[in-house]
């Protein structure tokens, strides 16, 4: 699950972890209020939409207007929230279409000496979390990591002693800090780390982590991911979930307990498993089709889960055909073949269909769609399936 | 022969009296696995099918004989599950649940890397030696005992490959799912090993994803160490970049653990990759061909 940014520093803040002093605005007038309330003769207005490459993103309704600005006065400030909020932010996360600037973070100026890059992740390989740093901050980090490796140090760490002072003084000397910077720098370090576990964090992010005048280390900007599969026992956390920031049909797919994800092709395809969901969509663009999404419908779903993922499907206007290609694993192929059936009934399928079956079930699934003589093009293994979606959309 | 489980295996159930322990222990048993015990804390002494059920699993393996476990608990105590197992020293433990969080397993994988036990999972489809023992939930009927080690991140894209395979005439020697989840007990490169040494493999198929870089250690591993022939498949070579879909590992970030980099690394290896999902039996048949 993500969060915004001032979500995130409130988190860090409570931590005690170094943010900079802020306040959400949801009007041009909270805008100008919070940057007199800072009080100081230089205020950052930040766009927060949960999509990166805000400072570089500009509005689809005004492309002078950048997602992050930097404003000397009240009547600034409360001009460029005026100007964001209720606006489409595009960036090179969003799509197109960018996304609704709902809230702006007024954050106070501050003195930067040098921009350094921080994150934690759990790292496979390690078995343990990660805490990556580079003294190249502020720029696209997995560039840095493609193009200059060396300049990426990290430190492992177990989940129970948290990273160990010894580990953040050599990050800090590796960065070339030096005198109570490495002091600040370790508190930082540690606090961070300690964050992660006890918030059971997928991902934390700082970038950049800045160096100010005074040799203190601060937060400009942070990120911070929550493990979904943990988030049962953060009630709390749970609740900072913005569910305008995400796709509606992904939304509805969650509630229903299906993992979906929209794409931009034409060909709906409903899969059990993501490795097979994945493959099925390999397969689709193997033979010139492009999938409309993913979705997985899990082995565990019944006929309603199923019924409502077609209706998922069905509601994309981009979607011009279906495919339906089960493995029936713990999946019976009877509960799919029922939820075609009943998809049918009450959702109507203005499109072709494409239906694959295999496994558990099988041979009862496809008796009970040969006997319903409903206008279903049956296929025999992959290959077959794809060949016949995507002539269904080449012929119609 | 086969690795992890054959007919000799005592499999123990840990959530044997939870809906979905109920309805796989059943499936197993009907497979021919021996099922010699469950464990739900609090109803020990009960029994299930005709299977006793104890409280801890020590208990279990003390009056059982238990030697392979698989595990359906629900994923907040799933970590604690896998312990228990460990600590009671099971060879063979197969984590089956789904959602464990990622915390709980880097605390127990910390403990099992150092154990004499292998885990296998979470969130996988479990292990299966076709006609001698099922453990996990995968429909048995479409395997079929033979030479062909499997190996995979996916669960339903095993049953794909499985079958293809069984079409082709090639049985399996042992099919294992690794799971999905970030940390996991045991990776390619462990069973590249327990394949090579067992005599009854003799080739081998495994299914990969996008991200991180396992297919590219196990690729590595492969040229210097295992001179059985082997395929591989590489799932969402089309995905596009930064959607996150279904499994924690299939994400691509930074030109890192794409899909043309693992096919690359998998080809400079000798081993054959399969262009389409529907080609992965076929590409086994041709590495066999090869050497």
């Amino acid at each position: 699950m993500k969060i915004h940014e001032f979500q995130a520093k409130q988190i860090l803040r409570d931590a005690g972890v170094a943010v900079p002093k802020g306040l959400v605005a949801r009007s041009a007038d909270e805008a100008a209020a919070a940057f007199k309330e800072l009080g100081g003769n230089l205020a950052v207005v930040k766009a927060q939409i949960h999509a990166g490459g805000r400072g570089k993103g500009t509005l689809k309704e005004n492309p002078q207007q950048h997602g992050v600005q930097l404003v000397k006065s009240a009547d600034e400030a409360g001009k460029v929230a005026g100007a964001l909020l209720g606006n489409h932010l595009v960036t090179i996360q969003t799509g197109d279409e960018g996304q609704t600037v709902n809230q702006v973070l007024v954050e106070e100026g501050c003195d930067i000496a040098r921009e350094l890059y921080l994150g934690i992740v759990v790292d496979r390989a390690g078995g343990r979390p990660a805490l990556m740093v580079s003294s190249e901050g502020g720029m696209n980090i997995e560039e840095v990591a493609a193009k200059t490796p060396e300049l990426i140090f990290r430190e492992h760490f177990h989940p129970d002693t948290g990273l160990l002072s010894y580990q953040a003084r050599k990050l800090a000397a590796l960065l070339g800090l030096k005198g109570k910077t490495v002091r600040s720098a370790e508190k930082f370090m540690r606090s961070l780390c300690r964050v992660f576990v006890q918030c059971d964090c997928s991902l934390a992010e700082i970038n950049p982590l800045v160096v100010t005048g005074d040799g203190e280390l601060l937060a400009l900007d942070a990120k911070i991911n929550f493990d979904d599969n943990a988030l049962f026992r953060h009630k709390d956390l749970a609740e900072l979930r913005d569910i305008s920031e995400e796709e509606p049909a992904e939304v509805r797919a969650g509630q229903a307990g299906l993992s979906y994800v929209k794409l931009d092709g034409n060909i709906g395809c409903l899969v059990n498993g993501a490795g097979l969901a994945m493959s099925t969509m390999d397969l689709i663009k193997l033979h010139g089709g492009e999938p409309a999404n993913f979705l997985d419908v899990g082995g565990g779903a019944g006929v309603d889960q199923v019924t409502e993922a077609f209706r998922i499907l069905l509601s994309d206007k981009n979607v011009k055909a279906v495919l339906v290609n089960i493995f029936g694993g713990i999946m019976r192929c009877t509960t799919i073949a029922n939820a075609v059936l009943e998809a049918y009934q009450s959702v109507g399928f203005n499109v072709p269909l494409v239906v694959r079956l295999e496994g558990t079930e099988v041979e009862e699934a496809r008796k009970l769609l040969a006997e319903s003589k409903l206008d279903i093009i049956s296929a025999e293994g992959l290959t077959d399936a794809a060949k016949k979606v995507v002539e269904s959309i080449q012929a119609a | 022969m086969s690795i992890l489980i054959n007919k000799a295996s005592r499999v123990l159930v840990q959530g044997i009296t939870g809906k979905v322990g109920q309805l796989h222990t059943k499936g197993c048993a009907e497979y021919g696995t021996n099922i010699v015990a469950g464990v739900t804390p609090g109803k020990g002494g009960e029994s299930f099918e005709g299977i006793p059920v104890f409280d801890t699993v020590s208990e279990a393996v003390r009056e059982t004989g238990a030697d392979a476990t698989m595990i359906f608990v629900p994923p907040a105590f799933t970590a604690d599950a896998i312990l228990e197992a460990v600590d009671a020293g099971i060879p063979v433990v197969a984590a089956i649940t789904e959602g464990v969080p990622v915390i709980d397993m880097v605390r127990a994988y910390d403990i099992v890397r150092h154990s004499t036990s292998t885990l296998i999972g979470p969130n996988c489809p479990g292990v299966i030696t076709p006609e001698e023992c099922k453990m996990g939930i995968m429909p048995g009927y479409i395997h079929k005992k033979g030479p062909v080690g499997v190996m995979s991140r996916s669960g339903t894209l095993t049953y794909e490959a499985v079958w293809q395979l069984t079409n082709l005439k090639l049985g399996q020697s042992t099919c294992v799912g690794l799971g999905g989840d970030p940390i996991v007990g045991t990776s390619f490169i462990d069973l590249l090993k327990l394949f090579e040494a067992d005599p009854s493999t003799e080739a081998i198929m495994m299914m990969g994803e996008i991200g991180g870089n396992a297919e590219e250690e196990a690729a590595a591993f492969v040229k210097d160490h295992v001179p059985k022939p082997v395929a591989a498949f590489i799932a969402a070579r089309t995905a596009p970049p930064g959607k996150r879909m279904g499994h924690a590992g299939a994400i691509i970030s930074g030109g890192k653990g794409t899909a043309a980099e693992k096919v690359a690394a998998l080809e400079a290896a000798g081993i054959e990759v399969a262009e389409s999902p529907a080609d992965m039996g076929t590409a086994l048949q041709r590495a066999m061909a090869r050497k």
